[in-house]
């Protein structure tokens, strides 16, 4: 990655476990954003790596730029207040206010003050780093857990076989409520394609209003595969089109990794603990979901 | 004009820049008279209507995390929403105020006046200051933003008022000067070696982590600026009173001087107790009088006991229940008279709950039950419901 500008805004000294997809996901979007920001983190992992448990008052603080963390749900609101106050104090030019959150604190318990901060029409950049849990308190189920995924809170027994949901999703689809919005920015990124993210989260800097960029960051701890394999998980899961890179530019869809062929979903899942129990008829399910995403969603 | 009118214009005088609320009954007037000010253009601030009393309170917070002066206004299950934020608020030291139009918390559904709401935030560290009047509802609402921004107290700050009681009731009201008002409260110029300012300029981490080894320090200095605010709070009304001659201290004693008898009490219930009293002192010559505790948090122990100790019985009327062991109130006057050596007895009320009128009949029944009690030297029962229906509740 060397061809990747690293401005310094992340640094060393966070807390994340080894392996850890959300802080790349973080070091590559803060980094790109530069330092005129003012970031809010919601209770999350990253929260406890960068601003939590450990770190005050010894001044290994990873993060070089304004931070503030109040709660687990209050990202939207928060900013929409930083937003105002900076408007009403003429001060307003010039700053990118980011809210950072995980997918629980996103899709789950801070989804009313997303919605409301998206919906107001506030000027901010919100990053939902996925790790598809609550990897923050041990791996419980959020509201975009893959359906049949094994967490801690969806566990395979004789009366049930891992996270049940509407059989219809694989996934509760932030992105799209984002885009339902009519916010004029929404883009789906993954750990495995910096290049694209970091492209994707310069482009959001420049756009004024509420822009949504949702990142795929895949957890060795969570899921159940070796520290190593982390990049390589991402990636699987992008070929596989079990999640897609896109964004919604003023309301177009632009597919911004278009495979010639996806690979069979199987070949994503195999390697993940959190799957070992699937049957044919499961997996035979998932492919399924995602051959008809990428049908109605994402045909040309 | 009505309550809700005095705290609108008070916010309005204090030149606030951002106003963050959601509509709950009484509150509305007031965000819908600061919401027209800013449309109109007479006040120069935001206004934003979050989509709830959470995320009202997550946005106070995010606006004067950027150093802007933040009003907002809620109740009952407004405030109780808003719990979790109220901590956070406190523990940043973040000088917001906020208006209570205090109200009963559900359930059975009502929308009528008790205490209930603000005493469920009573240990989150905010100060608290309630009001008997539409005047003083105008003059508290500015003075609490002198208060809470003073660099020695950094604490949001309440000011409650009786839901519908005062806040729909209008009142002769006299409005301060605009330009004596800014001379009183210069604009809010936060700084980032005090305050928790989000600036890129002067980059900081804010409510991050914080170990076991340290969290108690936290904790200790709001304590501390809670008891420091008592002497800022006298000042912030001392100077109020050399510009607009008005004066209201942290707790009144009416006739309380020779008073062998005091009733105790926060709110509207004070004007309808004085006028009791007035009235036994003349017809009876009971020698009764009335302590208006107006600052409840922090709560004004020295001035209480200077106050009421040397009476022979003082009975505390509570529009609030501690379930299980009384009412707030009463349980905070028995602590401040807990260590002296002459103490009254100390009597027991709860009354006025979910919109329940505190008549002067009640009012006389305590009075009755404190001289009964200044004489015997005990009181009659642990704690009285004031104007309970007992055919409704059986037993």
């Amino acid at each position: 990655m060397s061809s990747i500008k690293q401005d310094g805004v992340l640094v060393a000294g966070h807390r994340a476990c080894p392996g850890c997809g959300a802080i790349l996901a973080l070091r590559y979007a803060l980094n790109a954003l530069g330092r005129n920001v003012i970031v809010h983190v919601a209770t999350s992992c990253m929260e406890v790596s960068i601003m939590g448990g450990g770190v005050f008052p010894r001044g290994e603080y990873p993060l070089t730029v304004p931070s503030l963390h109040t709660a687990f749900e209050t990202s939207g609101a928060v900013v929409s207040g930083m937003d105002v106050g900076l408007k009403a104090l003429g001060k307003r030019q010039g700053v990118n206010l980011v809210a950072i959150a995980g997918d629980g604190g996103t899709a789950d318990i801070g989804l009313q003050t997303l919605s409301g901060a998206a919906e107001r029409g506030h000027d901010f950049i919100y990053i939902c780093y996925d790790n598809e849990a609550y990897m923050n308190t041990g791996n419980q189920r959020s509201g975009t857990t893959m359906l049949y995924a094994a967490t801690t809170t969806s566990p395979v027994g004789t009366k049930k076989r891992g996270e049940q949901h509407i059989p219809l999703t694989l996934r509760k689809d932030m992105p799209a409520i984002m885009a339902a919005h009519g916010v004029p920015y929404v883009a789906t990124a993954s750990i495995a394609y910096p290049a694209d993210l970091i492209k994707k989260v310069k482009k959001a800097a420049d756009i004024r209003g509420p822009r949504y960029i949702h990142i795929h960051a895949p957890c060795p701890t969570g899921w159940g595969f070796p520290e190593s394999k982390t990049v390589e998980m991402a990636r699987l899961a992008v070929q596989t089109g079990s999640w897609a890179l896109y964004e919604i530019d003023n309301g177009k869809l632009n597919v911004t990794l278009r495979l010639t062929q996806r690979k069979p979903v199987k070949e994503y899942l195999a390697p993940q603990k959190r799957f070992r129990h699937l049957n044919d008829a499961e997996i035979a399910h998932i492919q399924e979901l995602v051959d008809r995403m990428w049908e109605e969603r994402f045909s040309q | 004009m009505s309550g809700s009118r005095a705290v609108a214009e008070a916010a309005k005088l204090s030149d606030v820049n951002v106003v963050s609320a959601y509509p709950i009954t009484p509150q509305t007037s007031i965000v819908e008279y600061l919401s027209e000010s800013i449309a109109k253009g007479e006040l120069a601030a935001e206004f934003m209507q979050a989509e709830s009393e959470f995320g009202a309170m997550s946005a106070c917070i995010g606006a004067s995390s950027v150093g802007a002066r933040v009003f907002t206004a809620t109740c009952s299950q407004g405030l109780a929403l808003m719990h979790e934020l109220n901590y956070v608020a406190a523990g940043l030291r973040l000088p917001i105020v906020m208006a209570v139009t205090n109200r009963q918390l559900s359930q059975p559904l009502g929308m009528w006046c008790d205490h209930s709401d603000a005493m469920g935030e009573r240990d989150s560290g905010w100060i608290q200051i309630y009001v008997e009047s539409c005047q003083e509802a105008l003059d508290t609402v500015i003075q609490a933003f002198k208060i809470a921004e003073d660099k020695g107290v950094l604490l949001p700050t309440m000011v409650c008022l009786d839901g519908f009681i005062l806040s729909h009731t209008s009142e002769p009201v006299e409005i301060p000067d605009s330009e004596a008002i800014r001379k009183y409260l210069p604009p809010y110029r936060p700084d980032a070696d005090y305050h928790a300012l989000m600036d890129v300029q002067k980059p900081l981490a804010a409510g991050g982590g914080c170990p076991p080894a340290f969290t108690m320090e936290f904790d200790y200095k709001k304590y501390e600026a809670q008891e420091h605010a008592k002497e800022i709070i006298r000042k912030a009304d001392r100077e109020f009173e050399q510009t607009f001659g008005r004066q209201y201290v942290l707790v009144e004693g009416d006739r309380c001087e020779d008073a062998q008898v005091i009733l105790a009490g926060m709110g509207t219930m004070i004007g309808t107790a004085k006028e009791v009293a007035d009235k036994l002192r003349k017809e009876k010559g009971w020698p009764v009088g009335v302590l208006k505790l107006r600052c409840y948090r922090p709560f004004p122990k020295e001035d209480v006991q200077r106050i009421a100790s040397k009476a022979k019985a003082l009975a505390t009327v509570s529009r609030a229940v501690s379930y299980g062991i009384g009412a707030p109130v009463y349980s905070d006057l028995a602590t401040c008279m807990s260590n002296l050596g002459q103490k009254p007895v100390l009597l027991n009320f709860i009354a006025g709950m979910g919109g329940r009128d505190i008549t002067q009949k009640n009012i006389e029944q305590v009075f009755e039950k404190g001289m009964n009690a200044a004489e015997t030297g005990e009181a009659a029962a642990e704690v009285e419901w004031l104007g309970l229906n007992k055919n409704l509740v059986g037993g």
